[in-house]
């Protein structure tokens, strides 16, 4: 039977090969997974993935050079091919070729009737973008809340205002208003011209709209609105960060500073450490709120200091968060475990190994394993912090509270939790908790959990292992030179490649011998 | 080389030549011009009736309370109502010829309709506007709303209204209907009936709608309600004449069909 007709699907297939258009091939190949193959933005991944793809068949495109309503030109789909979707899953395609992306381009338009009988799109003439100014920008945040921009996006930008938990895109999905101080994640990029157009175009399929007709009745001007433009972007660092792959730990003298507001943390700058969702284990989870944390850290060699901050537009439990959170877990992976019940705390942990500086092999990044512990920082909004050892995810046991001695404390200020979290150097308990020797890399990780968005367990954020520098204590020469700086982060990066390395043969070594108990854990 | 021979024609005989040529061209105008003969006074029928449902009113409660402005234009706790319904009879029903009609172009609206927003709600709720025609978006509120609307045949569109101000606005080809929503205030809902001739009603508060200036025919009538659905009836009209034509939702539909907009 399948002999017989092998030829006939040969054929069938050649003949489908020489009718398709050209495009075709190449959306097959990289596109249809999660655009699907009918361009209906519901292939395989896409269940997965928030916001959802793009849905083809409606034509509705979020970045344009195109009034709100309008088509998009092909240049704006071949930049979104060129650029990607920052922020979303859409990645760039540096891969395909111009002519591909031409093929797949006139492919793609082919979903939407629309692109038949609608008039040619005309892109809008934006002009250029001015120079930012002190005044230029002032002026912009004035509109900015004149306008009332902060109904979603929030005072300080952090996608946390009044209007931000009830937010669906075109296809009843939620949508968070974009973290302004975060423009290496906006879906249309980050420049200034960038925000200026989606101003002036919104973001069609979202809740984002065109303020074009503002311009047209008079409301406020041309200049005005690149003053906004240029107000967002003053919101997010100059530079894209990049991530830390050492955070130093500064030498103070005398107290360590003692709330979140104290001055002495000025001086010191943050490490960005990246955070994604928790993928490995189930329960998995595809849309975390916490994506970024910023580190700041301080020792006087009696006592380590870390200062955290993350932006979360939820203080939880938040009952204005309620409708939210039923909505999120029902769209995103149901099924891996069901969504707990009951209200959900804001948390935040810091991950040591438990036996640091002892020369053993890191730590299962997530939790640790049964040979080799972690011992964490868990602090929660609503009970505070707590130490604990866990050896995996499922498998975390608080720590003897005699022995507690971390302090902790928070604030939460227009979507921004700011942790203050100080223990001393020498752990009583060394047999459970770490100690933090001085002038050695000690590995560090991080989770976050945002209880509005229904995480709790193995529905986090997380890092994977960074290290934590605690500076010596010197008599003299307290200044390390730059090139010293430099030669010791190059060094630990050969470091932490080894020790993944040897991790890495470790772990495969352990699945080897001990199938029974790798697939309990899982 | 079709669209060639499309555009040749179209030329030529100033018609439409089918498919997609036929939905530009009726596009183009919106069924209307300014010349467009209306129907002879003395011939012109009437078609009008009641709506009535036999299920209980919903509402639900509004929390207004991140807009105090807004609050304060309401008496009371401000309501939402889903299914407006008054001792039986269904206000809030979008009603209209839905076929029959001879192929002509018709006079054009006299009024341009308004969709207002104000006490964050829209009003009025059900808005009726001609394909091809303006009509026009207000913020009398004065305080940031988006409009965005989200059309399946028509091309929609998502604005900001951050102050005291109006927007045109047209919807080229007719569909009923679209909705309305203000991502801002999540509880605004509107929706846009679009319809390329005049013949069309939204039900008052006792149920009742006309449409009248019929030419004689016999038409089918629709009733479009945004929870309990659409009904159809024939309806046939002679010259002059005016036919009652009375809608009835029984009280289970509304169980039946999901919540969902």
């Amino acid at each position: 039977m399948m002999a017989t007709s092998a030829p006939l699907v040969l054929v069938m297939a050649l003949l489908a090969q020489q009718t398709a258009p050209p495009g075709k091939a190449v959306y097959d190949k990289w596109c249809a997974e999660c655009h699907g193959a009918q361009g209906k933005g519901n292939g395989a991944a896409a269940l997965t993935m928030l916001p959802r793809p793009r849905d083809f068949t409606q034509a509705r495109y979020q970045v344009r050079s195109t009034s709100s309503g309008s088509l998009p030109t092909d240049a704006d789909i071949h930049g979104v091919l060129e650029r990607g979707m920052p922020g979303t899953a859409m990645p760039a395609w540096p891969k395909l070729s111009q002519r591909e992306r031409d093929d797949v381009v006139a492919y793609l338009k082919t979903f939407s009737r629309f692109f038949q009988s609608e008039a040619a799109p005309q892109a809008l003439d934006f002009g250029k973008a001015p120079g930012a100014s002190a005044e230029r920008i002032a002026d912009g945040r004035k509109t900015y809340d004149k306008i009332e921009c902060w109904k979603c996006h929030g005072r300080q930008g952090r996608g946390d205002g009044p209007s931000a938990p009830t937010q669906e895109d075109d296809n009843n999905h939620p949508i968070r208003p974009a973290n302004l101080t975060e423009n290496w994640r906006f879906n249309g990029g980050g420049t200034v011209a960038d925000i200026y157009a989606r101003l002036r175009t919104g973001l069609d399929g979202t809740p984002m709209p065109s303020f074009s007709d503002l311009l047209d009745s008079k409301v406020i001007t041309d200049e005005q609105l690149w003053n906004v433009a240029l107000f967002v972007r003053s919101l997010a660092p100059e530079q894209q960060p990049e991530p830390s792959e050492v955070i130093r730990a500064r030498l103070i003298t005398g107290e360590l500073p003692a709330t979140v507001d104290a001055q002495a943390w000025e001086q010191i700058e943050p490490a960005y450490i990246p955070l994604v969702g928790q993928i490995i284990a189930k329960p998995r989870w595809f849309a975390p709120t916490v994506n970024t944390v910023w580190v700041k850290a301080a020792h006087n060699g009696r006592e380590l200091a870390l200062l955290l901050s993350w932006d979360d537009p939820s203080r939880s439990p938040d009952a204005a968060w309620d409708e939210w959170r039923t909505r999120i877990t029902s769209v995103m992976e149901p099924k891996d475990a069901p969504a707990t019940a009951g209200a959900l705390p804001d948390a935040f942990a810091v991950q040591f190994a438990a036996r640091a500086g002892e020369g053993r092999d890191l730590p299962y990044f997530l939790n640790g394993d049964a040979s080799n512990p972690v011992y964490l920082w868990q602090w929660r909004s609503d009970t505070g912090v707590t130490e604990m050892q866990a050896r995996g995810l499922d498998k975390e046991q608080a720590l003897s509270a005699d022995n507690a001695r971390v302090q902790a404390q928070a604030t939460f200020r227009d979507g921004r939790w700011q942790l203050l979290l100080r223990r001393t150097l020498s752990a009583q308990d060394t047999a459970n908790r770490a100690s933090f020797a001085t002038a050695t890399p000690l590995p560090i990780a991080f989770a976050a959990w945002d209880g509005s968005n229904g995480e709790s367990g193995g529905r986090r954020s997380i890092s994977s292992w960074y290290f934590i520098y605690l500076e010596q204590p010197l008599t003299a020469g307290v200044y390390i030179t730059p090139a010293m700086a430099a030669a010791i982060t190059a060094l630990l990066a050969f470091l932490l490649v080894m020790r993944a390395q040897k991790q890495h043969r470790g772990k495969d070594d352990s699945k080897t011998s001990q199938p029974l108990n790798t697939s309990a854990r899982e | 080389m079709f669209s060639r021979v499309c555009s040749i024609v179209i030329v030529l005989a100033l018609a439409a030549c089918g498919g997609g040529g036929e939905e530009a061209g009726s596009s183009a105008e919106g069924g209307a011009t300014d010349d467009a003969p209306a129907v002879d006074p003395a011939q012109a029928a009437t078609i009008s009736g009641v709506v009535s449902y036999g299920g209980a009113a919903q509402s639900e409660n509004i929390d207004m309370s991140a807009e105090p402005e807004c609050a304060q234009k309401h008496s009371g706790t401000p309501t939402r109502k889903v299914v407006d319904v008054n001792n039986g009879k269904l206000r809030n029903a979008f009603v209209y010829v839905k076929e029959g009609l001879p192929q002509r172009s018709w006079p054009r609206a006299s009024e341009t309709p308004v969709l207002d927003q104000d006490g964050c709600e829209y009003k009025p709720h059900i808005v009726a506007v001609r394909a091809g025609q303006d009509f026009i978006i207000r913020n009398s509120d004065g305080l940031l709303h988006n409009i965005n609307a989200k059309p399946q045949t028509n091309r929609g569109f998502n604005v900001g209204q951050p102050t005291k101000m109006d927007s045109k606005k047209q919807f080229a080809q007719a569909e009923v209907m679209i909705p309305v929503t203000c991502e801002v205030h999540g509880w605004m809902q509107s929706y846009i009936g679009v319809v390329d001739h005049p013949y069309y009603a939204v039900t008052n508060e006792d149920g009742t709608f006309t449409i009248s200036g019929l030419p004689p025919g016999t038409y089918t009538v629709e009733s479009w309600h945004e929870k309990l659905g659409a009904k159809t009836m024939q309806v046939t009209v002679g010259a002059s004449e005016t036919k009652q034509a009375d809608f009835s939702y029984s009280g289970t539909t509304a169980m039946a069909m999901a919540r969902h907009h």
